[in-house]
């Protein structure tokens, strides 16, 4: 224990008898930078959830942080960003991160330093009194981003982060993720289904109806199933189950 | 802190939302001046006959806003004939009035006003005894639900606004992401309540001065607890309207709470008389907010209540604000078990 972030053993939950996540058990390492790989409807979102507290799982224990989740403090240390934006879309850009900056109890002056700090790194500093409604759909992408960012957390989980995000933007999103793994030891768990993204995780899940097929760096999967690329990764690992 | 800042986003969103504002402020007022002007349409000046009265007496009568008539040979007859609205015959132990009543509110305006007036020199004129010459005293209309009305339309249009906000923020995802922040699932709630409760109250505010002072609606009783029972009717619809959009998917389903939730409320509120009704019929009223909110409103506004006569109906309508707002709480477990 102690150098696991995560720690999920013999999670299960079904949604009206239909099976979503079979027992399953995974382990994110502090400090690194996890990815959540795998087929749409696979169970990545409804896996988060339940790290985050949002859902009851039906059996099975998660501890983050080396509490049991659900958890208070959690709260505070987790930074959210969900798969589908929840902002509020009449309000501008800079109250909706000021809002989230206040439920975290943040200061005057961190709240004003950290909204400039978030902004800037999704490059949003210029449409901050613009109305939500009025963004395109990567600006609110950015906007959820920067609102997991905002209170500094020890642990970020984002749920496909980069959805509708330009390449140019997404490379830069990418470079300050690791920068903050690197530097700021982050630890970060991404659910994406971008392969270029996969290559640059340190560790990644491949998860398919429910179960963990495949666990490793991206070289050591590459390996397993003989792959050139992660393309090929992702079809030979959906054949295995079958 | 917390509670603060979904108060000031929910300031925020209001004053941009100005179709809503509009709604909350000016559709109530619209509405209650139609109905006004339809059950009241002749607001003409009160004339009252006087016979064998004081000259005290004489010179308060004097004071209102009546046109008074001394004629200490007066008869039935002629106030029929010359359709003046009210005859007064002060006489050694009972003094009589006679109402002509062929407007119901005009008579209850009347009567009202006089038993102010009468009321310190009771003992001097000894007691009074009414008499109709058409109609009797349960004619009245306007007046008598006026005051009802008043706690329909708070109950009514903050219901409508904080339910569909609330449910607003279920659908968009933002209750969701709100419940994973450290925020207490009772400072949501908390939240929404002071929120939108200032809004309430500023129409609760607009709508009782707008119905006493320029539509005249009759009240006899404080105007400050007339404002209290509203701010309570409005504390009630508030959490109610929360409650209830965690059961509805769609503001098409929030509307479909109208008939089932704000009609049946308005049979018991007084409209109909609640004595005739079956005893089983009359136990349905006792579980509805509003038929405790227009009693107290009646006896306010209409009899002149004090708070201690209204204390009871204020309590039940706290128990059913408090019991809607912890089960607010619980209801937001659904998104998260802390
Ligand atoms: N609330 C729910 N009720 C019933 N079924 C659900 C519910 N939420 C998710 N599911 C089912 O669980 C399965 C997994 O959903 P989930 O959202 O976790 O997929 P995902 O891996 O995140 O997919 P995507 O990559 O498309 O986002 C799906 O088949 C979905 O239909
Ligand atoms: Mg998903």
């Amino acid at each position: 224990m102690g150098n696991q972030a995560i720690s999920i053993k013999s999670l299960e939950k079904r949604f009206q008898h239909k099976q979503v996540i079979a027992p399953l058990s995974l382990d994110v390492p502090k400090g690194q930078l996890m990815g959540l790989l795998g087929p749409s409807g696979c169970g990545k979102t409804t896996l988060i959830k339940m790290i985050m507290g949002m859902l009851k799982p039906d059996s099975g224990t998660i501890q983050v942080l080396d509490l049991n989740v659900p958890h208070k403090q959690l709260l505070n240390d987790i930074g959210y960003m969900a798969q589908s934006d929840a902002l509020y879309t009449d309000l501008t850009g800079e109250e909706n991160l000021h809002f989230f900056a206040k439920l975290y109890s943040l200061s005057k002056a961190e709240r004003i330093e950290r909204v400039a700090y978030a902004a800037s790194l999704v490059r949003l500093t210029d449409d901050l009194r613009q109305k939500v409604e009025n963004y395109s759909g990567g600006m609110k992408r950015r906007l959820s981003l920067a609102i997991a960012l905002i209170q500094n957390p020890k642990l970020l989980i984002l749920d496909e982060p980069t959805v509708g995000i330009d390449p140019v933007l997404k490379k830069e999103i990418w470079q300050e993720l690791i920068r903050l793994k690197d530097q700021e030891q982050k630890t970060i768990l991404v659910t994406t289904h971008a392969m270029d993204e996969a290559e640059r995780c340190d560790q990644l899940a491949m998860l398919r109806s429910g179960h963990i097929i495949a666990q490793g760096t991206p070289q050591e999967l590459k390996e397993h199933y003989q792959a050139k690329d992660f393309d090929e990764v992702f079809v030979k690992a959906g054949g295995d189950v079958q | 802190m917390r509670i603060s800042a979904i108060i000031t986003r929910i300031i925020q969103q209001m004053k941009r939302d100005r179709r809503t504002l509009a709604l909350l402020f000016l559709a109530p007022l619209l509405v209650l001046s139609l109905m006004y002007f339809i059950f009241n349409s002749n607001e003409a000046s009160v004339t009252l006959v006087v016979s064998n009265a004081p000259a005290p007496l004489i010179d308060k009568l004097k004071e209102t806003d009546f046109t008074i008539i001394v004629d200490n040979d007066f008869s039935k007859k002629q106030l029929q004939d010359k359709e003046y609205n009210g005859w007064l015959a002060v006489e050694q132990n009972v003094s009589k009035l006679t109402l002509l009543n062929d407007d119901p509110s005009l008579a209850k305006a009347l009567t009202m006003q006089l038993a102010q007036i009468l009321q310190p020199t009771q003992a001097s004129i000894g007691s009074m005894k009414t008499d109709y010459v058409y109609g009797d005293q349960d004619t009245a209309i306007f007046d008598i639900f006026s005051p009802m009305l008043i706690g329909f339309f708070v109950f009514f249009f903050v219901f409508l606004i904080t339910g569909t906000a609330l449910l607003k923020e279920r659908t968009s995802g933002t209750l969701e992401r709100l419940l994973a922040t450290p925020i207490k699932r009772s400072e949501i709630v908390a939240g929404y309540m002071v929120g939108y409760g200032l809004f309430a109250f500023l129409q609760t505010i607009i709508i009782v001065l707008f119905g006493i002072y320029v539509l005249d609606i009759v009240h006899v009783g404080s105007i400050w607890l007339v404002l209290l029972i509203n701010m309570m009717v409005a504390l009630v619809s508030l959490s109610l309207g929360a409650l209830l959009s965690s059961f509805a998917a769609s503001e098409f389903q929030m509307m479909q709470f109208i008939p089932l939730v704000i009609v049946p409320q308005v049979f018991f509120s007084g409209i109909f008389p609640l004595d005739s009704m079956a005893e089983w019929l009359q136990n349905i009223g006792r579980i509805m907010p509003l038929y405790y909110a227009a009693d107290a409103l009646n006896g306010v506004m209409y009899k002149g209540y004090s708070l201690s006569d209204i204390i009871v109906n204020l309590s039940i309508l706290a128990c059913f604000a408090i019991v809607f707002i912890m089960l607010n709480i619980i209801s937001l477990k659904k998104y998260r078990s802390l």
